[in-house]
């Protein structure tokens, strides 16, 4: 390409010519520089992580880190560096906020792009993005005062820290992701499908539910995955809403403690380069892991939609 | 009372930071001191440091939060000058301090006593001391043990950041917590909790159990404590924890990196001088007793 431009740069005598020419040039070089740095910039936030993480297992077996089910780095006795409950609790949590935010996530996609009227649908798209720029903190204090009590009561429960309550702040705070893209996939289904089911006497409901869900399914499968990628990173709100008890998770009402919440309670207090400090990062690049696969499997999964929309 | 204490820490903290901005763009001898950890004792030192701030004009003095563990890691880290902290230096912190060549002076600037306290419905008010490790060792389950009322116990505490979660661990649980305690970010929180918990059971500074007009908080049953052989003793009892007969008293220090000098020095002094222990006194925590007054005259900060 920058041979083309050179020649069109000889062929053109103008000096206005040759000076955009530059700029065009010179701009083509550093965008891509910039995408460059943000590659760069993924590498080695993970190198990073690898190694700090890796040095951890000079100190403690692989055994004992992935199946260990007590972590305990500041312990009394022996220290304990087992990470199984946290993955378990993690995973726990982000699945069961899924099965909140899939059929609200899902039914609002499908009612705003199909069925809502114009005027309505202007109000609500804009509400439900604003709900992603809400910041954790809020809902986390929102999932202390609020839904905690209100789970303690409506479970007969002595207090509303657990596992429940965070699963319901993480919905809320995945929906607009699932919202959006779910809605983006429902609205790229061909006209003529659905007019074809009307066509042989289907109503809206019998469209909706048998053509243009059935049409939309990967696009909808890829916006509860990056939901659930949103659910899994997010920190502050299970930190503060879950009650963080270290234990194995029995079931919805018990107290979990998941990775971040971890890495966010540990790491300022944790002395550098100690068994401590790189079992962090270790547990950080356990994280880094699973949303990087997360992701790209909803990209993979998205781009078989596009490509046969087109 | 203390809910919103962290946010209005943050807010104190911007606002000290723009002002110490603004000030040291007019005269340029103000000198700033961080002081950063036990989250124990921010919220008197911030006053302290508030008061201090009124008599000595070309001081700024930031003060967070985050942790005594916190605050010593950012002593050693060289990114605090004075670390706040509710426990001595563990022997790991001691060992990454020799090997960074300095020396650290705690001072003792006032004295904490900690508090059990549990949900009126659990029905107790007097615990023994091996009871309570009992009940944080996860070896009891249930009030009617300790002939409470038939309630499931919820524990309740600190993070492991914390010097409280590490002074009732060393001095009550002597071993592991149960896995099923709820780490809470802050006194505040386990306060709150255990009032919506009728088996809470939490332990705080009795400077977060008391109003501003020396009142118990509403919804909290303190807990007397037994030590065996000896009558209760209840956590309100302030002659018995100045005399040291109530048993979770502690020392609050605050450390610097190498001999404190400047504003450091003179805000150390300053904490230790009759008004600063009247302001510790006020709220809520204790002055310090004559062997602390002692110990931080052997430093060469105490007034003599």
């Amino acid at each position: 390409m920058a041979t083309d431009i050179n020649r069109v740069g000889t062929l053109a005598k103008d000096s206005n010519l040759k000076q955009r020419l530059f700029a065009d040039n010179l701009f083509f070089w550093i965008f891509r520089a910039a995408a460059a740095l943000a590659i760069l910039v993924l590498l080695g936030i993970f190198l990073m992580l690898v190694f700090n993480g890796g040095r951890m297992f000079w100190d403690i077996g692989f055994g004992e880190f992935f199946f260990g089910t007590v972590w305990n780095p500041s312990a009394y006795g022996a220290e304990k560096y087992g990470i199984l409950s946290m993955i378990v609790s993690t995973i726990f949590v982000t699945l069961l906020s899924m099965l909140i935010a899939a059929p609200l996530g899902i039914g609002t996609a499908a009612f705003l792009a199909d069925f809502a009227p114009q005027r309505l649908a202007n109000i609500l798209k804009p509400a439900i993005e604003m709900l992603a720029a809400v910041p954790s903190v809020a809902v986390g204090f929102i999932g202390i005062v609020l839904v905690g009590p209100a789970i303690a009561s409506v479970f007969g429960l002595n207090n509303g820290l657990n596992a429940l309550n965070g699963a319901i702040l993480l919905a809320v705070m995945s929906l607009p992701t699932v919202i959006t893209v779910a809605q983006d996939a429902i609205q790229s289904v061909p006209d003529s499908y659905k007019e074809a089911s009307y066509a042989i006497g289907a109503n809206r409901w019998e469209t909706l539910v048998k053509v243009t869900l059935p049409a939309a399914a990967s696009g909808i499968i890829a916006a509860l995955i990056l939901g659930t990628g949103r659910a899994v990173g997010e920190t502050m709100t299970v930190l503060m809403a879950t009650g963080n008890a270290t234990a194995m998770p029995t079931g919805l009402f018990d107290s979990v403690r998941t990775m971040t919440a971890t890495i966010a309670i540990e790491l300022g207090e944790v002395p550098f380069e100690t068994t401590h400090y790189h079992s962090l990062f270790a547990v950080g690049a356990m994280l880094f892991l699973i949303t990087l696969s997360v992701n790209l499997v909803a990209e993979w999964i998205a781009s078989g939609y596009r490509n046969r929309g087109q | 009372m203390q809910r919103f204490t962290r946010l209005k820490n943050l807010a104190l903290v911007v606002i000290i930071s723009t002002n110490s901005f603004f000030l040291g763009c007019q005269h340029t001898n103000v000198e700033t001191v961080v002081i950063k950890g036990s989250d124990t004792e921010v919220n008197l030192v911030q006053e302290l440091a508030e008061r201090f701030m009124e008599t000595d004009a070309d001081s700024s003095l930031t003060i967070t939060g985050g942790g005594s563990g916190f605050g010593i890691a950012s002593l050693i880290n060289r990114k605090t000058d004075i670390a706040n902290s509710s426990r001595p230096l563990n022997s790991k912190e001691k060992q990454l301090i020799d090997k960074q060549g300095f020396r650290v002076y705690p001072v003792i600037f006032a004295q904490d006593a900690i508090a059990v306290v549990v949900h009126p419905k659990a029905n107790v008010s007097e615990l023994s001391l091996s009871d309570i490790g009992k009940i944080y060792r996860g070896e009891a389950k249930n009030w009617k043990e300790f002939g409470g009322s038939d309630t499931p116990i919820s524990l309740y505490g600190r993070q492991s950041n914390s010097g409280t979660f590490v002074y009732f661990r060393e001095v009550i649980v002597k071993g592991e917590y149960d896995a099923t305690v709820k780490q809470m970010n802050g006194t505040a929180q386990i306060i709150e909790a255990v009032k919506q918990d009728a088996g809470g059971i939490g332990y705080v500074g009795i400077g977060y159990l008391l109003s501003k007009k020396d009142e118990v908080v509403n919804g909290l049953t303190p807990v007397s404590l037994v030590v065996e052989g000896k009558p209760p003793i209840s956590p309100l009892d302030k002659a018995a924890i100045l005399e040291g007969r109530y048993p979770l008293v502690r020392p609050l220090f605050q450390f610097t990196n190498g001999e404190p000098t400047g504003k450091s020095l003179k805000f150390l002094r300053y904490e230790l001088s009759e008004e600063g222990q009247q302001i510790v006194t006020k709220n809520g925590y204790f002055e310090i007793n004559e062997s602390q007054k002692k110990a931080n005259n052997e430093l060469g900060i105490g007034l003599n």
